[in-house]
């Protein structure tokens, strides 16, 4: 305040030296002057709730690492859940289907079926295991080797191997693939190879699901944390919030500063978060990747992008000047003028 | 200017405080208004700033009926009158400068204009060497002037003065008394409630006194 005093000294000699301007453009310098004055309150506000922040460095630090915490938490799992999303995005491509044949279907009616199939659209490889290949290749992992050579006739049936294109990423295309190929009259059974990956991907919509009602949870924590903690810095400055409303402040000029401190501690916040995730990652990242090793997938550890970060901090600031509205909002209408 | 017509106030634990006062200011006009503690001196007063809503009658202010102003409308009602306490109400971490500036402050002034008119109130009260000091470096009497210096800086119509010098030493309120006479010289009204008899008497007012609520002398001007 006392650099403001000077500053003003300084303006009022400028106009002292200045007051032979004619009239008419005092009028616009008024407005002008009024619209930067409304300008610098704002300014004013910002640095010097920064300033209060500042000046009590324990309890902020308190406050604002429950508050990090907290937002933290809600984008580790974000992140964490984006990881395991790419991992089974990778797994999804590749599954495969079995096309188990009619028995009666020749292996040479196999060939010709499966020549058809790959001219699908859908359908990316076609790989045909003859009755005998099938057979061999039983006979080598069963052990059953010499009851086998005691059958007269070879009971497997022909099986196509069909991988399915990149592009078709969702469940039910796939699910529809499956089902046409079923529907063949050669075919008998058409199975998927990789079942498990829809029940994982399902399982990850659930977590998916998870994380947004966690993150809505933990912003209500913060949103409250930082109401408390608003309620008693106005606690704390009583006096100074009923004399400026005894000469006539308007509840939006009481809040602005109230409001620039949430603002502080939901910044602080989101940058301490940002800190507390990236760390965390950090520890995460090789373990994730020999995980990715076993996948023989070149598999790449997501950290937080710079619009994520951006949005991170964006969030929590937000989520200050909420929580310290809401409690401004309250309390403001039931302090007593007393 | 300033009509007050049958208002009561009653607090929900205490009863009525106000009965039925009616009584009208003039502009320019310097009255006091007295009466025993507990009379409803200060009730009277926050009626007018609008801290406190009367419970039956109405008043007008310079033509606007108090009881239609919206809350959100209250703080403009307010700067447009200079309210004078007891306990003076200086923000104690803030330079007499800051203190007397933050009317103009809330009204959106410019730096300019602001210097400009805080030196004009605190030369008006004659403290203009202390607008650096902090009110508690200085002595009861002149944070009464700063309190002053505050009220009169929106340039107020009415001022409302609760014990001005309640907590002043006779000379000291003979100071303050001078400047009040000062304001209505130049045609801004003073309504002064206090309980100081000498005062009253030493100056030749026209006196409000309330009794148990009621207006019980000076209600007619
Ligand atoms: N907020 C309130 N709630 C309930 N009762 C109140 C409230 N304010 C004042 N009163 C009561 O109203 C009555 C009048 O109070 P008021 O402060 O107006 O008196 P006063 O004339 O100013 O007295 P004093 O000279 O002691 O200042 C008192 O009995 C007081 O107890
Ligand atoms: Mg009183």
């Amino acid at each position: 305040m006392t650099r403001q005093n000077k500053r003003i000294q300084k303006l009022n000699t400028i106009e002292k030296k200045q007051s032979t301007t004619p009239r008419v453009k005092k009028v616009s310098d008024n407005i002008f002057e009024k619209f930067r004055a409304y300008l610098e309150l704002h300014a004013q506000a910002l640095f010097s709730s920064l300033g209060k922040l500042l000046k009590t460095p324990l309890t902020s630090v308190m406050t604002i690492m429950v508050l990090a915490i907290s937002i933290a938490l809600a984008s580790s799992f974000y992140l964490l859940l984006n990881n395991a999303e790419q991992l089974t995005g990778k797994l999804e491509a590749s599954n495969q289907i079995s096309l188990f044949l009619k028995s009666n279907v020749s292996d040479l009616d196999g060939l010709k079926l499966a020549d058809k199939i790959k001219q699908f659209a859908e359908i990316k490889m076609v790989d045909l295991i003859t009755k005998d290949s099938a057979l061999a290749e039983f006979r080598d992992y069963s052990g059953f080797g010499s009851a086998l050579n005691a059958l007269e006739s070879n009971p497997l049936p022909t099986v196509i191997q069909v991988i399915p294109k990149n592009s078709l990423e969702r469940s039910e295309d796939i699910l529809q693939l499956v089902a046409d190929l079923e529907r063949l009259k050669e075919v008998d059974i058409a199975q998927m190879d990789m079942q498990w990956v829809y029940k994982l991907q399902s399982m990850m919509n659930l977590a998916e699901q998870g994380v947004i009602l966690l993150s809505i949870i933990l912003s209500f924590a913060v949103v409250f944390i930082m109401g408390n903690t608003i309620r008693l810095e106005l606690e704390d400055r009583r006096d100074e919030v009923l004399i400026a409303k005894l000469v006539g402040a308007t509840h939006a000029f009481i809040q602005r500063p109230f409001l620039y401190t949430g603002f502080w501690f939901g910044f602080f916040a989101g940058v301490m978060a940002w800190l507390i995730v990236m760390v965390m990652m950090l520890i995460l990242k090789s373990p994730m990747e020999r995980l990715s090793e076993l996948y023989d997938h070149n598999y790449e550890v997501l950290f937080l992008n710079f619009s994520e970060s951006l949005i991170l901090l964006l969030i929590s600031s937000s989520l200050g000047v909420l929580g310290s509205w809401g409690v401004l909002h309250y309390q403001l209408k039931q302090m007593k003028l007393e | 200017m300033l009509i007050f017509d049958k208002v009561c106030k009653r607090y929900p634990d205490t009863g009525d405080v106000l009965l039925d006062v009616s009584f009208e200011l003039h502009q320019g006009e310097m009255a006091f208004l007295t009466g025993h503690s507990g009379a409803g001196k200060s009730t009277l007063l926050k009626l007018i700033a609008i801290i406190e809503r009367c419970t039956r009658g109405q008043i007008f202010l310079n033509g606007h009926n108090l009881h239609h102003i919206e809350e959100r409308y209250i703080p403009f009602v307010r700067r447009k009158l200079g309210l004078i306490f007891q306990d003076y109400k200086l923000l104690t971490d803030r330079t007499v400068f800051d203190n007397v500036a933050l009317p103009l402050v809330i009204s959106g002034y410019g730096h300019q204009e602001i210097g400009r008119r805080v030196r004009a109130s605190l030369d008006k009260v004659g403290l203009l060497t202390k607008e650096k000091k902090y009110p508690l470096a200085l002595s009861a009497g002149e944070q009464q002037r700063i309190g002053i210096a505050r009220a009169v800086i929106n340039k107020p119509t009415l001022i409302l003065a609760d014990e001005p010098t309640g907590s002043l030493d006779p000379e000291l309120s003979s100071e303050v008394m001078i400047l009040f006479e000062q304001f209505q010289q130049v045609g801004v009204t003073v309504l002064i409630a206090t309980h100081d008899i000498n005062l009253i008497t030493r100056m030749d007012y026209r006196v409000l006194s309330l009794q148990n609520g009621s207006l019980i002398s000076g209600g007619i001007a």
